[in-house]
């Protein structure tokens, strides 16, 4: 498997596209949304913008599907991190 | 056959013995960088649960202390490091196609970027200083001791739960710092070979991964933003 050279315009594309990811972020801090709509579009979008880094900027959309599984193993084991330590946290107040 | 790989590769003095060839050395090298990257997401993961937990059993006390941090500073930072990482990127495709100017001029600003984001995080940390809002006793003689109106402190939130979100806010940001400081001295280092003319399109590894842990720095960074800045905004933040 040879190596894939990302062309620039895509580079740029990607920069712009993080640059007005994080404008949004910044309007949308301020706006009054319903629950927890707030937390919600902010994380939202800061996973859209991992992930564009992730995918272009790190070449992983281009790479082996050994980077892939190594990739997803890491957000497979912060997700066991987070659902046992809440699943504790969130039921003490159970009777 | 053994002999399969391209025959210019195997006397290429940046192939080592124990690999077949450049290409098989590269994978390598960057499979070996993720592999740190998944104990570096883990690292910073235990950070994000403890910022999650303290935050959903202290809710109120989290806007009012975010509320006090800089969101100016905070979002041109956000922007210093994107743009950071696009020059990164761009470092990495200049030594592809084999443009040593723009490789050396790429890595400079990458450098420069760098060492603005820390400056500007030096402004903030002298202004939370400033501020009594170091936690603890960190700093001897200034202990922890905002004051409260300054903070718009509201009726029942207490000032120890504003200070867990500082402990938070320092450990976080502090450990993302010390990843920019290294982060700067790994592209010095690839500057100075870079100057000497090391890298090539057969053989451009180092900038490569090092280009991988820089993004990683800024994903980071990414998410904390929006987690420590923004997060009580909406509740009538200035």
């Amino acid at each position: 498997m040879s190596e894939h050279i990302v062309p620039v315009k895509v580079y740029v594309g990607i920069f712009l596209a993080l640059m007005v990811g994080t404008a949004i972020t910044v309007l949308a801090a301020f706006q009054n949304f319903p629950g927890a709509l707030n937390v919600i579009v902010a994380m939202t979008i800061a996973v859209v913008k991992a992930t564009l880094v992730v995918l272009y900027f790190m070449h992983v959309r281009y790479s082996a599907r050994l980077i892939w599984v190594i990739v997803a193993s890491a957000l497979f084991w912060m997700a066991i991190l987070f659902a046992l330590t809440f699943s504790d946290y969130w039921t003490r107040g159970w009777t | 056959m053994a002999e399969s790989y391209v025959e210019h590769e195997v006397g290429h003095p940046a192939l080592q013995h124990h690999f077949a060839n450049l290409e098989q050395q590269r994978e390598a090298g960057t499979l070996g960088m993720w592999v740190f990257l998944v104990t570096e997401i883990m690292f910073f993961g235990g950070m994000f649960l403890a910022y999650t937990l303290y935050r959903s059993k202290y809710p109120e006390a989290f806007a009012i202390a975010s509320n006090h941090l800089d969101i100016k500073l905070g979002a041109i930072n956000t922007a210093v490091l994107i743009f950071s990482s696009f020059t990164m990127a761009m470092a990495v495709y200049s030594t592809q196609i084999g443009k040593r100017r723009a490789q050396i001029i790429s890595l400079v600003a990458t450098i420069i970027l760098g060492l603005a984001f820390l400056g500007i995080k030096a402004v903030e940390y002298y202004q939370k200083y400033e501020d009594h809002l170091i936690p603890g006793s960190l700093i001897p003689g200034n202990p922890f001791n905002p004051d409260p109106h300054a903070m718009h402190l509201t009726q029942g939130v207490l000032m120890q739960h504003v200070q867990m979100f500082y402990w938070i806010y320092f450990a976080m940001t502090g450990m993302h710092a010390l990843h920019m400081i290294i982060g700067v001295g790994l592209l010095s280092v690839l500057l100075y070979f870079s100057v000497k003319g090391r890298y090539s399109p057969e053989y451009h590894n180092p900038v490569e991964v090092i280009g991988l842990y820089w993004h990683f720095v800024d994903i980071v960074w990414i998410f904390l933003f929006p987690l420590l800045y923004l997060l009580g905004r909406h509740t009538g933040g200035h």
